[in-house]
């Protein structure tokens, strides 16, 4: 069985532990949740559990990362970008500090807690910030490039986690690159760009729509920020339509990343915008949700089918 | 007025009929907090079916009491007393964490809620605005703000501490859940408190201590600070996270977990409760 998201990225962060010294990670009394735990147990003189207290844990990672290290936040995606979001910006995307940002329970995933606890402004907010780099795993062979990557290379990152399970989409083999997206299914009528959950969502509605005749692309665009400009105009150049597809407020995120490379390149087709619509959440079951506020795969298809009425 | 030895016991008794209803509530959607809705337990029924000056009735009242729970994540414990007040019926806490139904942290559509919670911290300095603006506009009223002891790591408590001192917010009581349990661990593994009385003393706060299940205990402090002048008061309530049910007693692991139909079984037998809810 597929593990959570969150709990992969636990295990290849104690794993990258091992062999890189440098790393700590720090968590808000909620290790046990994001499974930063898994790193604290495997190396408990380099994990800081800082209490409940956010501001002071990221700001604490600003200061570690002058002296070499490359620290780890960790908490609930929404508190991560809100408590988190002065020293993000003003000490580490200011001063391109290498602090890694693990926000563990992105969208509508820990879902009963309700809107207080959704994070669906997250991507628009990390991505405004000068030098942050902003990835969104889709499973579990990403969320490990995802972690090494961030390990390796230089620099403010920002990492979207679920709480939940996503299904495999990649093999141990597959190389991504941070600036590309993946194609991970071809089509031709219409492209489905999506991150995270709804690249499954995605997947799904292209299934359904196969059985009417109707061809969809699905671009898993899992790095947002640098996003693949190329990728993107090719599919509105080749297929004519777009359709963005998001855990997250329709403002600011996956959609408008893409809308803002479309619009430049003056290469802009119908597109629709699938994704919480500029509302607050509720407490409820998860897929609940994920049907009510039209981010599971009929909200897909309903893209799929409105952006093709207006496809010239 | 010291209360009577009956209505103590008729508030006990509702405690223990709100335990049982809080927890038939979290273990229907199988997600909720345990073991911070039970600590709290006698701290919000006291002052909620005993001491506010609170109408259901009359819910806009701009002299009523205010209640910021600003450890939100106890909301059924909220719920159970709002609903006993008449907010709303009680029937509705079957809806607890269901689509359309009651949050799993209090937001403004469920009636008696003063201010949305969730994010630890965060209700305390809402608290004292609320007590700034009563006292500017010469209201008699007084705001209660609850706090987890975990919460206390937040560093804007401590901004709220500072500033609540310089105004001189004796219509602001601030009640610490001292459980001495956080989410990770107990406070001493997670975030020592240290001298907790003396922290307050030092932001220029009154400090009150007491036993948090004691209903007597309670109304005394509560008085007392309720006739404070010049300074705004404490209240450290010791407490037991999951007071009630013996094996969720002090342990950080029933904080946020789902309870499990054995679980609950056991838990309604200790009560005196029923299992077919
Ligand atoms: C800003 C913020 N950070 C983290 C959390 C997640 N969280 C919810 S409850 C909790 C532990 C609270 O402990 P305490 O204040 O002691 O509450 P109690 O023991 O009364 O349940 C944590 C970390 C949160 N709700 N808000
Ligand atoms: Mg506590």
């Amino acid at each position: 069985m597929p593990k959570a998201i969150r709990e992969v990225y636990g295990t290849v962060l104690a794993e990258l532990g091992d062999i890189n010294e440098d790393i700590v990670v720090l968590d808000a009394d909620l290790s046990g949740s994001t499974k930063s735990a898994i790193f604290g147990k495997a190396h408990p003189e380099r994990f800081f559990n800082m209490g409940i207290a956010e501001q002071n844990m990221v700001a604490t990672a600003a200061g570690m990362s002058t002296v070499g290290k490359i620290p780890f936040v960790n908490t609930f995606t929404v508190f991560l970008t809100s408590l988190g979001l002065l020293s993000a910006r003003d000490q580490i995307c200011y001063a391109n500090l290498n602090v890694k940002f693990g926000g563990a329970y992105c969208g509508m995933s820990d879902a009963l807690d309700g809107a207080s606890h959704h994070a669906t402004e997250d991507i628009a907010i990390m991505r405004a910030l000068p030098n942050m780099k902003v990835i969104v795993p889709s499973d579990a062979a990403s969320t490990r490039w995802a972690t090494k990557y961030a390990v390796d290379n230089y620099g403010p990152m920002y990492l979207r986690l679920s709480r939940d399970v996503y299904p495999d989409l990649y093999t141990e083999e597959t190389r991504f690159e941070l600036g590309k997206g993946a194609v991970v299914r071809e089509g031709s009528d219409v492209t489905v760009i999506a991150c995270g959950l709804l690249v499954h969502k995605a997947m799904e509605a292209a299934e359904a729509l196969a059985g009417k005749g109707v061809s969809v692309r699905v671009v898993d665009m899992y790095s947002i920020k640098p996003i693949d400009r190329e990728l993107i105009i090719k599919c509105a150049r080749e297929t004519g339509a777009i359709v963005c597809a998001e855990e997250h407020n329709i403002f600011g995120g996956l959609g408008s990343a893409v809308s803002e490379v479309l619009a430049y390149e003056g290469c802009g087709v119908p597109t629709e915008f699938v994704g919480i619509q500029d509302t607050f959440t509720e407490s409820a079951p998860y897929n609940e949700l994920l049907a009510k506020y039209g981010v599971d795969a009929d909200g897909v298809i309903a893209g799929v089918e409105k952006v093709l009425k207006r496809k010239k | 007025m010291a209360l009577t030895a009956e209505r103590i016991a008729e508030l006990n008794e509702l405690c223990r009929r709100f335990r049982i209803d809080v927890l038939t509530a979290i273990h229907a959607p199988k997600s909720g907090h345990p073991g911070g809705s039970l600590s709290v337990c006698e701290i919000l029924t006291y002052l909620y079916q005993e001491h506010m000056n609170l109408d259901a009735n009359k819910a806009d009242d701009p002299d009523r009491d205010r209640l910021v729970l600003s450890k939100g994540h106890a909301a059924p414990m909220l719920y159970r007393n709002l609903a006993e007040k008449g907010f709303f019926p009680v029937e509705e806490m079957s809806t607890l964490r269901r689509m359309g139904g009651l949050a799993g942290h209090p937001n403004m559509h469920t009636p008696g809620v003063e201010m949305p919670g969730g994010p630890l911290g965060q209700g305390f300095p809402a608290a004292q605005g609320m007590a700034m603006a009563l006292k500017l506009n010469k209201s008699p009223a007084k705001v209660y703000a609850i706090l987890g002891d975990g919460e206390l790591d937040e560093g804007v408590i401590w901004e709220t501490a500072m500033s609540a001192a310089k105004f001189k917010l004796d219509n602001l009581i601030a009640i610490v859940d001292y459980n001495k349990v956080q989410l990770d661990g107990t406070t001493d593994e997670v975030m020592p408190l240290g001298d907790l009385a003396g922290k307050w003393e030092a932001f220029g706060w009154t400090v009150l201590e007491c036993d948090g299940h004691d209903i007597e205990a309670l109304d005394f402090c509560v008085s007392v600070a309720d006739a404070a002048v010049g300074a705004p008061t404490v209240i450290i309530a010791n407490t037991i996270k999951g007071k009630g049910v013996s094996f969720m007693e002090g342990k950080n692991a029933w904080h946020g977990k789902a309870i499990d139909d054995e679980s609950f079984a056991k838990a309604m037998e200790e009560l005196g409760g029923e299992v077919n809810a």
